[in-house]
């Protein structure tokens, strides 16, 4: 299911992960959040960017728990907790934030 | 992803057996691998010409490898005690997933090209051939069967589906139709050492946050050693424990374990996988390749003791196939099992009394524990048998005031799998993974009603992760499920370091 952005299509795999990580923009991060059903608020933005610059400099997304972390050291401890992200990413911070973020799924056991 | 398009379970007082309800769940498929998650693991890129023959072939090579598969082929005689035993089909009422079924999915395929009556006369003894009607029917349902070996366990032959599923599932990565899910993660394992693709910057930062998490609240120093040569201990564990939760908080568990114990342990950032996804694709040259990395690891590191972390099917394939995948492990310390089980190490050291708890730590919680298939049915832990049942409870009992049993047909060697296991823990397969879970929530429904349980304990990566996801799904909290070690690590006294745990 590819999104349409500005007039190019983006391709992606079939739950919509991007195939090319660097291609995504903001205007791709809000088509993937459109289809995901998930309104974007600072707050979403908020811990995309965090993903982004996590993923950056990792090559992978953050545990759980340092996203968390993270949150709470950066924006407080209203935001740093696992109720907070599922409020945001209803199918979990890990896997549809970094959907929208652009970073590859998560695979494994998780 | 959007909600959820098919309709949840409803949970009952009593596990009723469902209507039949055929076909319900032949639109179930997982999504098939691209060239580039086959091809890394050298199997064709995709469904490749003259597919049938090359299967009937597979299916003789392995039939000729494995007397057992012929044996559980052969054995069947309709007699019905496996009707209604697979959780799957208990979710979903689909006629294909009672075991029989699953398995004459093969067994018909077998009797025409093996069998002297299924080669002249099909029609007389069920026998089919292996059409693209067929071979659909086995990608759909042998990825709708966890391999959990529940059905082995009351057919009075011991014919054990997951073998059955596991040659399937073999057969189409042959001809270019494996599962995507699977293999994509196995490929991961080579190129990366672990499923998720975790690089050793980015394990050594989790692991260092996590050691201040600790010291946070502990005021001591645990240490998670990465790489750490001439470590006593290699512990080698799914590496969901590096990423997901509750997992994470049971890798801590072990931690303090280690800590407190004085014993010095190390991960490897080269074996950082504890899974082992071969064997759900049945793939004995797959299942060798990721098993010699942990050997390469230990030799690597000098170490002396090999661990397991909280992982189900890899312990079995620890505990049964180790040795003939990896040994000989002539050079670990032979007065201690190798490989061994975290929960052997932390009961062993409870019962020597190096470890005290305060078990008013969880005092917020009655705990129940779901038995996790493999380690159930494919594993023992201790000396003893039932080792594997009764150690994990034991540990519990040692940091958790209270504690009670689930229904005694859902536990112990009849538990019920997660509904995620074998390959199954994907985001494609959620309406089986749901409907699978049915049986195992309707049990835990029952003491959190009747009982007050407000958590489960596992000890598998997949039984966590599945029931963080399905537990929702049946009004239950996400945070219900909980590790076991994670109760260890919140009820264990911790004082600091006895020996300065340098490299």
């Amino acid at each position: 299911m590819p999104y349409t952005v500005n007039g190019n299509t983006i391709e992606t795999d079939e739950e919509g992960y991007l195939m090319d990580l660097s291609l995504w923009t903001q205007d791709i991060a809000a088509a993937i959040a459109a289809a995901e059903n998930v309104d974007m608020t600072d707050e979403h933005w908020q811990v995309v960017n965090f993903l982004r610059e996590y993923y950056n400099e990792y090559q992978i997304a953050p545990a759980i728990r340092v996203l968390t972390k993270a949150m709470k050291e950066k924006f407080g401890a209203e935001k740093g907790n696992n109720k907070y992200l599922y409020d945001l990413f209803p199918y979990g911070p890990a896997k549809q934030a970094c959907k929208i973020a652009g970073l590859p799924k998560p695979t494994g056991c998780v | 992803m959007a909600a959820p398009t098919f309709t949840i379970p409803e949970l009952k007082d009593d596990l009723a057996i469902p209507a039949i309800a055929a076909g319900a769940m032949a639109h179930s498929r997982p999504f098939v691998a691209k060239p580039e998650h086959q091809e890394p693991l050298g199997f064709p890129g995709e469904l490749v010409e003259g597919w049938h023959d090359k299967a009937i072939a597979k299916m003789g090579d392995l039939l000729g490898k494995s007397r057992a598969l012929r044996v559980f082929l052969d054995s069947c005689v309709k007699c019905g005690a496996c009707t209604d035993k697979c959780h799957y089909f208990l979710g979903t009422g689909d006629p294909k997933n009672m075991p029989v079924a699953r398995q004459d999915l093969m067994r018909q395929v077998y009797r025409r090209h093996f069998t002297l009556a299924g080669r002249f006369f099909p029609s007389l003894v069920g026998a089919k051939d292996l059409t693209r009607e067929v071979l659909d029917d086995w990608y759909s349902y042998f990825h709708q069967c966890s391999q959990c070996r529940r059905c082995a366990v009351f057919c009075p032959y011991g014919i054990d589906t997951a073998e059955i599923s596991m040659a399937g599932r073999e057969i189409m990565d042959h001809i270019g139709m494996g599962q995507k899910y699977s293999n994509e993660i196995i490929g991961k394992v080579h190129k990366f050492g672990n499923n998720l693709g975790l690089q050793e910057k980015a394990l050594r930062a989790t692991l260092e946050s996590l050691e201040d998490d600790m010291e946070e609240a502990t005021g001591v120093r645990v240490r998670i050693p990465v790489n750490e040569k001439g470590a006593e201990v290699l512990l080698v564990t799914p590496s969901a424990d590096f990423f997901a939760s509750p997992h994470i908080e049971g890798l801590m568990g072990y931690a303090k374990v280690f800590h407190q114990a004085g014993i010095r342990w190390t991960v490897s950032s080269y074996a950082s996988e504890a899974a082992n996804f071969a064997l759900f694709v049945g793939s004995y040259e797959q299942m060798h390749k990721i098993a010699l990395r942990i050997r390469q690891a230990a030799l690597d590191l000098g170490v002396k003791r090999i661990v397991f972390g909280e992982c189900g099917h890899a312990w079995r394939v620890a505990y049964s196939f180790l040795n003939t995948l990896a040994g000989p492990w002539d050079f670990l310390d032979p007065a201690y099992p190798a490989p061994q089980h975290i929960c052997e190490v932390t009961y062993d050291l409870i019962q020597k009394g190096v470890l005290a708890f305060d078990k008013s730590k969880n005092d917020d919680k009655v705990v129940t524990f779901h038995d996790s298939c493999n380690v159930a049915r494919g594993s023992r832990m201790g000396e003893e048998p039932g080792g594997q049942f009764r150690i994990p409870r034991e540990i519990i009992k040692a940091c958790c005031n209270h504690f009670v049993d689930m229904r005694a047909d859902t536990i112990g060697e009849k538990t019920y799998c997660c509904g995620g296991g074998g390959g199954l823990l994907t985001d494609d397969l959620m309406e089986l993974r749901v409907k699978g879970a049915m049986p195992r929530m309707q049990a835990l429904k029952e003491v959190v009603t009747g009982r007050g349980v407000t958590h489960m304990a596992a000890i598998c990566a997949i039984c966590k992760s599945q029931f963080s996801k399905v537990l929702p799904e049946y009004g239950m909290d996400m945070d219900m499920i909980v590790s076991v070690h994670q109760l260890v690590s919140n009820a264990i006294r911790i004082e600091p370091a006895k020996t300065t745990a340098t490299a």
